[in-house]
Formats: C-alpha cells, structure tokens, sequence
C-alpha cells in the first residue's frame, strides 16, 4: 500500500465514503437526539468506508474497503486494543 | 492508531510473527460500527462484529458478539471456504450443515426435494 503517512499529532478520523442517509431521530429523552443505527443485510453491498490505520510499521491513510474490491475479506471490529478477538 | 502500534509492537508480534500482516483501522467515535450495526452505543465501543465480503463487495455472512466472548477464527475460515466453493461452482452445489473441505456438498434442484435425508446424514453435522 502506498498511502503511508509519517507519524504526526493529527488525528484523522474515519468516515463513511458513500453518502449514507444518515437521520437524527429523537429519543425517550428530550433534548436527545442519538444516529439511528440498523444492521446491514446479507446479500447486500457492503457500504464503503475510509479509515486511518497501521500496518507493519507505518501509519496507513485513507484505507477503503473498496481498495480490496475483488478479493474476500473479513471485516472485524473490536472494542478496544489490548483485548482479545 | 497509536494504540494499534503499541498492540501489535508490544504484544501481538509476540503472538504472530512479523505482528498483524493485515491494516487495523481507526474507527475513533464509532461511525463506521454504526454503519454496520455493530456500535454498542451503551459502552461507547465496537461489539466484536465479524463480516465476510465476497470479491463483489456483497456481504455474505456475519457475526455479533458482546464484548466478553471472542470469535472462532476456524469458523470464519470454514465459512469463507464455503462460499468461496458456492461461488466457484456457481451456485450448482451447496453446503450443508458441518461442511468443511473433502465433506460432500448438495447439488440444490428437483432432484433434491425430499431427499436430503438420503444424501446427508446428522452425523455429517458434526466435526
């Protein structure tokens, strides 16, 4: 991949690539507001996202999920460095 | 990020040789997870999700777990053997219950209604 990035104090976040309808939509609480959140299907397209990331000794920018079009992949999320998997 | 290199430089290279072989993504404030259904929105973290993405980019399968339970690694791989002979047979044979590579597959059809039970067996569901 050549899309690395020297190490720096900048914290780039991630992001949805696509533009997804994202709504606000209130809750229980007033004055609430929380993203709706729904599972994604089988069968369906992935959507498509970009992400800081580390690779083997240097900082990544901008991995797509879609970089790795053509190929499988397994896209695993986690709840925190220094657990398990 | 600067987690990610100090797991895998501290800890996990002394799991894997040569650390992590694959990118580890920073999802800071939980868009991507919410994208997929996976931010436990309680705990502010990533619930240990687990997708499978064909070559089309179609997900095929995936897992959900809270956080104190981890995946079986075998698992995913069994899966991905099994969509990978799906799709390079087109869809002409499919696997059943405890398939795994060398296990016999079903050739969906009309032929096949009402005799699965002479073409697998229970017993073929276990390792």
């Amino acid at each position: 991949m050549d899309n690395q990035q020297a190490a720096g104090c900048a914290r780039p976040t991630a992001s949805a690539a696509a533009t997804k309808s994202e709504e606000s939509v209130e809750t229980d609480q007033p004055n609430v507001t929380a993203k709706e959140m729904s599972m994604v299907h089988v069968g369906e397209k992935a959507p498509d996202f970009e992400a800081p990331g580390y690779q083997k000794g240097a900082f990544l920018e901008n991995v797509k999920l879609s970089d790795y079009a053509g190929k499988w992949v397994v896209l695993c999320f986690y709840p925190g460095d220094f657990t398990f998997v | 990020m600067f987690t990610h290199k100090v797991w895998n430089d501290a800890e996990l290279s002394k799991m894997v040789e040569g650390g992590v072989p694959f990118p580890m993504l920073s999802d800071v404030g939980g868009d991507i997870g919410r994208l997929y259904g996976v931010f436990n929105e309680g705990a502010k973290v990533e619930n240990r999700g687990r997708f499978i993405i064909d070559p089309d980019g179609v997900i095929q399968g995936y897992e959900v777990l809270t956080p104190p339970v981890g995946r079986n690694v075998n698992e995913s791989l069994r899966q991905i053997q099994a969509f990978q002979l799906v799709r390079d047979t087109k869809g002409a044979e499919a696997t059943p219950s405890g398939w795994r590579p060398g296990k016999k597959t079903l050739k969906p059809g009309i032929d096949l209604v009402g005799k699965v039970w002479e073409e697998w067996k229970v017993s073929e569901a276990d390792d």
